[in-house]
């Protein structure tokens, strides 16, 4: 299946794997401890020291991957919840119709009409901010976009003859949500998977850098950014690194989405 | 001896396929084909779907559709040859010398105008007429085409007038330049029956007044007949045989053309009511949730085991919501369904799962009927799963017997529908409805998306199946020739009332109320001159007129 992968694709699998393989073994792959530290406040590069220090003179490689590590962690658990919770739900009120529709419907459009962030900052500005915290109130602010998509493409599939046949058939609304209309809809899901994560990585840095989301001195790399942001000022770049990999892994993992859809929006049986 | 208005000498289209997984290759859709058209004749091009008619017909105008190009071969119209013309000559000979009206002209019409300015647009572009004298041309050609007030129709918008009389429309916009040649794509396919016939007349009459030559694609045989003067017989991008008319159709020479000549011949002697019936509408009276007017009104039928009741009307006579009414989709308002001597639910979620089993669906479309993620083994093994609990060697054992029934034979099972020809998938459609061992089978024009020689494959099928496992057929359908190829009975339908039930025989012999004999007559058949005698003999117009 590695055959005829595109360059674009190739570049956004390199670099969506390498951050991946990155969070996983940071305990093996950092040189230093999370928050030791180790040397004086912003020191150059060197060979110690490869993207040299931090404010307070932490390693900022070992920050970065570390920082890498939660961020991608937060992103993808809140991005696996947001769409469970989405389409779940959406599938349910696209079969299910009438009053049930209705209501998540509407559930879905209040929530939607308060902007995400706002709504974000006083939840957390209420719960204790925690890991687990972020995750849920992340997971379920976003699965309000996937619930839509869902809806909208599973309306589409619920009228096919084929869905009519199994419901004549008399099979159950597990069967028809899970066997017939989520085959048909993951194309566009899986697109939006990894729209929505990039989101979530913005999402989760933008929290960060307000002071709501991850807390010290666990890291994360809108945490980085806002620790180092003092030191643009004297010219120093330790803000810019967090900066330029948020913006690479959106950028991958966009690549790698759009590969994904192009392969499987012919639908010739899933095979293609 | 006049030069030929169009010429056509080994022509060659290529298409560029994207098979899934590998790498896109050519192929060649059209072998080298080669045929005269004098002006003011017209020219039949037959075949099945894929035979290249279309693309023949497009190449005409030196077009070829989404990633189709014509790679050899010459085109001569008007004594030139357009293949080798610049953009600017072919966008002269487009629009004006040569036009083309499509299948389906609802589509085709941009619904936010209106249609006098689509008429006219080509003519008036093309520098052939002012705009006052292309309107007076219009007006003059809705009037031939048979088309009601013709001073005023133009300013209507495509969505105020019939299905008929916008395919009528857009033969008069294909008309209004002035052109040479008009190249017909399946005018009346997408029309029902009653208005097909009046749309042909209109077409005809309006070649024969104008003089224009025309190439009339169609898939059906008898249509074609009672219009060309020649015809050709395409199948896979190969010419088969090309002659007159006459020849053509009561002298075929090529085995193919007899096959197409002669479909539709199965014999179906009519079995008498015999036992209990198993199906018995009382009373049925429906409409669909949300509108005020009833789409049934007081349907009372009766099927017998092993036998099958064709329901027939043209679009919108209710026969499709009889079938939901049945299956328990659109609960009526009033009467009863009895099956198998038990009276059934109005509605399907309260049926027992043997009611269910026991009463399946086949459905136009084979296309959207299985689902593209599912293999023909999961299709077809699932109600054997679902009903009967068969897993592993003995359902897969059962998968086989019925793909055997249905002459599949082995190496299907692991194939996704979108590996199937239509004939094929209608066959796996039909053993998923017999694997759940049904006493009853609603076929909804099971036929009519089907080539004329595949429909009368499954037709065939389908009866022999009918003695094998003695179920009983509801056969929904607006073609007549397949009624008489399979019914036992028939409800004939007009605006939501059976209008005449019965026997085949007692049904289809004389004397007939009126709605039935337009419906019997406007049936095309294979002989020439068969359009003008059933226009002398009409006692009714077709209501999409």
């Amino acid at each position: 299946m590695f055959t005829n992968i595109p360059v674009s694709a190739m570049i956004g699998l390199f670099f969506t794997a390498l951050y991946f393989i990155a969070a996983i073994f940071a305990p093996f792959l950092a040189p230093y401890g999370m928050a030791e530290v180790v040397g004086d406040v912003w020191e150059p590069s060197s060979a110690n020291h490869l993207l040299g220090t931090d404010n307070i003179g932490r390693d900022l490689l070992t920050r970065m991957i570390y920082g890498g590590r939660t961020t991608i962690f937060i992103a993808t658990a809140a991005t696996i919840l947001s769409f469970v919770t989405g389409s779940v739900l959406g599938f349910l009120a696209a079969v299910l119709g009438g009053w049930a529709d209705q209501v998540l419907s509407r559930l879905v459009d209040l929530l939607m009409s308060i902007p995400s962030l706002i709504l974000a900052l006083v939840v957390l500005a209420v719960l204790p901010v925690t890991v687990t915290t972020l995750i849920l109130v992340m997971g379920l602010l976003d699965s309000t976009r996937v619930f839509r998509l869902s809806r909208a493409v599973a309306v589409d599939i619920n009228v096919m003859d084929y869905v009519e046949a199994a419901k004549l058939r008399g099979e159950k609304r597990g069967w028809i949500i899970f066997r017939e209309i989520l085959p048909n809809a993951l194309s566009p899901l899986v697109a939006e998977m990894g729209l929505r994560f990039i989101f979530m990585v913005l999402f989760i840095s933008t929290l960060s850098f307000l002071g709501l989301g991850v807390q010290p001195p666990l890291a994360d790399w809108g945490g980085i950014v806002k620790e180092n942001k003092d030191g643009i000022v004297y010219g120093i770049g330790a803000a810019l690194y967090p900066a330029i990999a948020i913006a690479t892994l959106a950028i991958s993992v966009n690549l790698v989405a759009d590969w994904i859809l192009n392969r499987t929006t012919s639908l010739k049986g899933g095979r293609g | 001896m006049t030069e030929p208005l169009l010429k056509v000498r080994g022509l060659k289209i290529g298409a560029t396929v994207y098979p899934p997984g590998e790498k896109p290759r050519d192929i060649e859709i059209v072998h080298g084909v080669d045929f005269d058209l004098m002006p003011g004749k017209v020219l039949g091009l037959i075949g099945e779907s894929g035979a290249g008619k279309s693309t023949i017909g497009l190449a005409s105008m030196a077009y070829g559709r989404g990633g189709v190009k014509i790679t050899g071969g010459e085109v001569w119209v008007n004594g030139r040859d357009i293949l080798k013309s610049s953009l600017k000559d072919i966008r002269k000979l487009r629009g004006g010398e040569v036009t083309y009206v499509s299948q389906s002209a609802a589509a085709s019409f941009n619904p936010a105008k209106q249609i006098m300015e689509q008429v006219t647009e080509a003519a008036i572009l093309q520098g052939k007429f002012s705009k006052k004298d292309a309107e007076a041309r219009a007006v003059e050609l809705f009037r031939k085409l048979g088309l009601p007030d013709p001073e005023n129709i133009g300013r209507r918008y495509p969505h105020q007038v019939s299905g008929g009389q916008l395919q009528r429309c857009m033969t008069a916009l294909a008309l209004c330049p002035e052109p040479d040649l008009v190249v017909f794509d399946e005018p009346t396919t997408a029309l029902d029956v009653t208005t097909q016939i009046d749309v042909l007349a209109a077409i005809k009459d309006a070649i024969r007044d104008t003089g224009v030559a025309a190439l009339y694609i169609t898939h059906d045989l008898a249509v074609v007949a009672q219009v060309s003067d020649d015809i050709m017989v395409l199948k896979m991008g190969d010419m088969v045989e090309y002659g007159a008319t006459d020849q053509i159709i009561n002298h075929p020479r090529e085995d193919y053309t007899k096959a197409l000549v002669s479909v539709r011949s199965i014999e179906h002697p009519e079995k008498s009511p015999a036992g209990e019936p198993v199906l018995k509408c009382e009373h049925i009276t429906a409409r669909y949730k949300g509108t005020q007017f009833d789409v049934l009104h007081d349907v009372n039928v009766e099927l017998y085991p092993g036998q099958t009741l064709a329901v027939v009307g043209e679009s919108g006579s209710g026969k499709s919501t009889l079938a939901r009414v049945i299956t328990g989709l659109l609960p009526p308002r009033d009467g009863k369904i009895i099956f198998d001597g038990r009276e059934l639910t109005p509605d399907l979620s309260s049926r027992p799962i043997d009611d269910l089993r026991e009463l399946q669906m086949i459905y136009q479309m084979a296309d959207t009927a299985m689902n593209p993620r599912q293999t023909v083994g999961t299709i077809i093994g699932r109600p054997l799963e679902f009903y009967f609990g068969l897993k592993g060697e003995a359902k897969q054992k059962r998968i086989q017997e019925l793909l055997d029934e249905i002459e599949l034979g082995k190496g299907f099972q692991d194939r996704y529908p979108a590996e199937l020809s239509g004939g094929q998938k209608q066959r796996v459609c039909i053993a998923r409805a017999l694997a759940a061992k049904p006493k009853l089978i609603i076929c909804d024009e099971v036929t009519s998306a089907l080539d004329p020689l595949v429909a009368d494959g499954i037709l065939k099928l389908l009866l022999e199946l009918q003695k094998i496992e003695d179920v009983a057929y509801l056969f929904i359908t607006h073609d007549l020739a397949t009624v008489r190829a399979i019914a036992d009975s028939i409800a004939v339908m007009y605006q939501g009332r059976v209008q005449r039930y019965g026997g085949k025989t007692e049904v289809l012999t004389p004397p007939f109320d009126d709605y039935t004999d337009l419906l019997l007559s406007s049936v095309p058949e294979m002989k020439l001159g068969w359009l003008e005698d059933v226009l002398a003999n009409r006692k009714m117009e077709s209501a999409g007129n």
